[in-house]
């Protein structure tokens, strides 16, 4: 019925054609020639249009002068080692084979520092395991994922951490940072959405970044924030529902935060994600074989199903302190970043000797998920331990491993302030209590944190090394906020 | 004297090879050289030779055939499948999420689906073993069309390996190298848990900084856990808002993300093509920031060494030139050719003979020549200084593992020959007489073989998608491994197979693998060459970009 419709229009055509005044065809002609003129024409240019004579340019490019590469770099930058003699300032550090102990320096101090939160960094079985596999393999991997660098080891660590989170399949990275900042792009386009908390690390911030979608800000952990912006569009889709149907949501939250140190609200970003239909991202770098009851990270420790979460990320350079990250998740949602992934696809695989450490960290935490409960007993001592010190206060959660220090008064500068904390950081490193100040590059950071001291908790710390600590800092504390 | 040698270049179309073949002349030497049809002044020291034939034309016909036919059946086929006729495999979405926005848009996974899970074994191949020149690839069956993989339990062993980036054989897991690299990793352990500016970084590290500048022959030099992100990472540490970057278009994803990430204008020059590249130089200086019209703040040139899919060489001698008379900076990725080129492995630099502090900012890898992992930077103290406070790696990635630093150290200082052996030095020749022999055999044998004569990644085309799969099925049957690419990382109809030489071949290994590629070749037709070799010079570039001007 409808090929004969056509036809009958062809027929029409046809007629019309040959009704049509001589005058009308020959004006058709003339635009239909134009219309060709105009699509191979090249009269336009791609650059600007330019009525500069070549001797003007040279001119011009004569005169340019640029800036330089690099702006300069004042020496006392407390990330530049000009004078080891005079100042601690960036520290060099040598592990010992032994212990948590560390030589910053040339001084052995215990470590406070590291995120080595389950002391598998010094483990003899992850050693011995990451030995055979360097016998066996060697160091590099030569080649990306694709292209012959897919060692069977990755295959293992992939299934591992699979069972291990208990979703359907896990992807690795070769580097932490890589890991979410590569996750998000490979979802989330230019005009998505992306609905993020203000206190996120770096690394969401560089993968939303590039993705280049819209991204909006809530409150840190402030879920009336977070449906206030989620209901303004709803009422943004009701005007353009055909738009809306294809504009992609997500919200991106870490587990816990590595810059407050507090924990996501995940129960109710369930609900809000259902109400609103987004999909969740999380990043769980520091929350991973940390928190719940086997170290399966915050879902766990809510007891919210794991397929709720559509995509999980976490590095694996902290709790099973080897190198690289993970993401996991349903297969629907992970296998898509094996072809779209930036820093999956296109950078060399995981040398497979850091895959082994991995494998066997994994085969700790699952033997003996004990660690997990001596892991929160010591943050909970820890946070203890640091209440009330004249000055300085203690920020996150009581079960995070890694706290920070606060100025309870800020002087209103914050290079004061961060020389303050840098002064009772190099208090503590002399008397052999290893400590560091939270690094920000201060211009490229969204909402930039305040300045503190880190405080990483780990299972190897004993309870006197804490009090010791703990004390430590109170002193210098009482000696130099004065 | 200005460059304007590069404009009125005599079109050396009947010439075999884009050839320049002169002694380090002045500029002013320019006029005797256009007239031998040479293109680029006396700037050269060195036979500068690179071929990219053209497509013959019933190839192309043919190849956008076979897209076209791929295309029809996978549209009946995706027909098929909603149809429940054929057995879906895709992952698909939760019940509880089958409202939400699609996380893909159907057309996203057509090729996917459609095209790439037809030969999809040809890649992901899983290996258990050293990727040395000969590697045991873990045998895998599918028995539902590559939409999943059983592994059978069995291992193909030693099989010559041409697709590893393993270019001076330092992927070992005996030898000097690897029993440091056991030392550290039972001293040390493998993870660091920290950042270089908090509590990660260590004297290893350090040590390994100072021995890569003086190995570059640069001032200073800083090392990154991965080469990926020393890229996208530190590029938006040198340049952002008012700054224009001036990017090949054949660049790595790496510097393309490092540049989207700085925020700076992005521009994009022919591939390896001055002409191109010198008149968006000149355009932008003279007419500045659009709209503003205020001028650039600074000008950065990002080029690769080796660009590891034409398996060309960079014309660093003229970007250099060209650098130096329009005031920019110049960031060259040396992730292929560090190690591989040059008589003493350190790079493009040291194979034109050039000076290491004409380039600004030199960056590479050190995941190919030295068997390990990771990234580095060098350049002039000012520049390191600033890349050490203000690197987004340095501030919030967790520094190098020491076995990795360690396989780099003992590796550099064996092509240094800081060891007291030659054994870097005869691995640097090897590569370089592998690399001639196996291309002018391959070239011999009249496949279209693209790139420059004597860089260790060797392109052979295969044009068509059925001969991407079947090239490298073939090839594995007869125990070889190679990389074989299509589109998106070529062009659509330049599919291709991608050989990476390695010093630790043997002529024995070689032979072998050229015999068995010429018995896929003759099996497949894939000895294009008509022995027209059309210089690279004259290819990919339109009027668009480049104009005559009077003089």
């Amino acid at each position: 019925k409808m090929a004969s419709g056509q036809q009958w229009v062809l027929v029409e055509m046809v007629q019309a054609f040959y009704e049509a005044p001589a005058y009308h065809l020959i004006l058709e002609g003339i635009l239909i020639l134009w219309i060709i003129r105009l699509l191979f024409s090249k009269t336009y240019k791609l650059q600007e249009r330019s009525d500069l004579t070549e001797k003007e340019k040279e001119e011009l490019i004569e005169e340019w002068q640029p800036e330089p590469l690099v702006p300069p770099v004042s020496k006392d930058h407390p990330s530049l080692n000009y004078d080891p003699n005079t100042k601690l300032n960036l520290s060099i550090v040598c592990g010992l084979p032994t212990s948590h102990k560390i030589v910053v320096n040339g001084k052995e101090c215990i470590n406070f520092a590291s995120f080595n939160f389950l002391g598998l960094l010094d483990n003899e079985r992850v050693k011995k395991r990451a030995l055979s596999s360097l016998k066996k393999y060697g160091v590099g991997t030569c080649g990306p994922r694709g292209f012959y660098g897919t060692f069977d080891v990755h295959l293992e660590l992939e299934d591992r951490l699979a069972k291990f989170m208990r979703t359907e399949e896990a992807i690795i990275y070769s580097y932490g940072f890589a890991t979410i900042a590569s996750a998000i792009p490979a979802y989330s386009k230019r005009g998505d959405i992306v609905f993020v908390d203000e206190a996120a690390c770096f690394a969401i911030q560089k993968g939303l970044q590039a993705s280049r979608s819209f991204i909006k800000y809530f409150k840190h952990n402030d879920m009336e924030d977070l449906e206030r912006l989620l209901k303004d569009q709803e009422v943004e889709d009701q005007k353009n529902p055909r738009k809306a149907r294809v504009i992609r949501r997500f919200i991106v939250v870490e587990g816990l935060y590595i810059n407050t140190g507090d924990i996501c609200p995940l129960p109710e970003l369930v609900k809000l994600k259902y109400r609103y239909k987004v999909r969740i991202f999380l990043e769980e770098s520091l929350s991973f074989g940390v928190l719940g009851d086997h170290g399966r990270g915050v879902t766990e420790h809510f007891g919210v199903n794991i397929d709720d979460i559509d995509l999980i990320s976490a590095n694996m350079e902290n709790a099973l302190a080897s190198i690289g990250g993970f993401c996991c998740g349903r297969s629907f949602v992970i296998d898509h970043q094996r072809l779209s992934g930036q820093g999956y696809c296109f950078s060399a695989s995981l040398p497979p000797m850091l895959a082994a450490a991995a494998i066997e960290a994994l085969n700790i935490m699952e033997e003996d998920p004990e660690i997990f409960t001596i892991l929160r007993e010591k943050c909970s001592c820890v946070h203890r331990a640091l209440q009330g010190i004249p000055g300085l206060k203690v920020v996150g959660e009581s079960f995070t491993p890694a706290l920070h220090l606060q100025l309870e008064t800020s002087t209103g500068s914050r290079d004061s302030d961060m020389k303050t904390l840098r002064t009772i950081v190099e208090y503590c490193m002399n008397r052999r209590v290893a400590l560091t100040q939270a690094r920000y590059l201060d211009k490229e950071e969204k909402f930039l944190p305040p300045p503190t001291i880190r405080v990483v908790v780990t299972v190897e710390q004993t309870d006197e090394e804490i009090n010791m600590a703990a004390s430590l800092i109170r002193e210098a504390a009482l000696a130099i906020l004065k | 004297m200005s460059l304007a040698f590069c404009k009125k270049r005599p079109h050396c179309k009947d010439q075999r090879w884009a050839v320049n073949h002169y002694s380090p002349l002045a500029l002013h030497s320019c006029a005797f050289q256009v007239q031998h049809g040479t293109c680029n002044g006396g700037l050269y020291s060195r036979p500068f030779k690179e071929s990219f034939e053209e497509t013959p034309m019933l190839v192309a016909v043919f190849t956008y055939l076979g897209y076209g036919i791929l295309t029809i059946f996978g549209y009946l086929r995706d027909f098929l499948r909603d149809w429940k006729i054929e057995k879906c495999h895709i992952a698909r979405e939760r019940e509880e999420q089958k409202d939400f926005v699609p996380l893909y848009q159907d057309f996203e996974n057509f090729y996917t689906r459609n095209l790439y899970m037809r030969i999809r074994d040809n890649w992901n191949r899983p290996i258990c073993s050293v990727p040395g020149a000969k590697v045991d690839i873990v045998e895998r069956v599918s028995h539902n069309y590559n939409w999943t993989f059983d592994y059978t339990g069995k291992v193909v062993k030693e099989v010559i390996n041409m697709g590893s980036y393993n270019y001076l054989g330092f992927a070992e897991n005996t030898g000097p190298c690897a029993e440091a690299a056991a030392e550290v990793t039972m001293k040390y352990g493998v993870g660091v848990s920290s950042t270089r500016q908090e509590m990660g970084n260590c004297s290893r590290h350090e040590e390994l900084e100072k021995l890569v500048a003086r190995f570059l022959g640069v001032e200073s030099a800083m090392a990154f856990g991965m080469g990926f992100a020393t890229n996208s990472m530190n590029i938006p540490a040198l340049a952002g808002k008012g700054c224009l970057i001036l990017s090949d278009e054949l660049n790595h994803a790496s510097l393309v993300l490092g540049a989207r990430l700085s925020g700076s204008t992005i521009r994009v020059f022919k591939h390896n093509n001055m002409q191109s590249l010198e008149k968006l130089l000149k355009e932008a200086i003279a007419h500045g920031q659009p709209r503003s019209r205020r001028p650039w703040k600074k000008i950065l040139i990002l080029v690769e060494g080796i660009y590891s899919m034409e398996g060309s060489i960079v014309r660093l001698p003229e970007v250099i030139a060209l650098k130096k008379k329009y005031k920019a900076y110049l960031y060259l990725d040396e992730a292929h050719s560090i190690g591989a080129l040059g008589p003493r492995g350190r790079g493009v630099v040291d194979y034109f003979g050039l000076d290491p502090n004409d380039v600004d900012v030199m960056m590479g890898t050190f995941t190919k020549s030295f068997g390990a992992a990771g990234g580095y930077i060098g350049g002039r103290k000012e520049l390191m200084d600033y890349l050490r406070t203000h690197s987004h790696s340095a501030v919030y990635a967790t520094s190098m593992s020491l076995p990795v630093v360690e396989q780099i150290i003992t590796s550099m200082k064996c092509i240094v020959g800081e060891d007291g052996t030659t054994v870097g030095r005869d691995r640097v020749q090897q590569l370089a007489a592998n690399t001639t022999y196996f291309r002018k055999h391959l070239q011999d044998m009249g496949f279209i073989i693209y790139g420059n004569h004597d860089s260790p990644v060797v392109p052979l085309m295969l044009y068509m998608p059925a001969k991407i799969g079947a090239f490298g099925r073939e090839m594995l049957q007869r125990n070889i491994a190679v990389v074989v690419v299509g589109f998106p990382a070529t062009p659509i109809i330049e599919s291709r197979a991608r050989f990476c030489v390695s010093a630790a071949h043997t002529k024995a290994m070689l032979d072998t693998a050229l015999g068995a590629i010429s018995e896929v070749g003759d099996l497949l037709q894939l000895k294009y060459s008509r022995h027209r070799i059309v210089p690279s010079l004259d290819r990919a570039f339109d009027e668009t970009t480049y104009e005559e001007t009077e003089e």
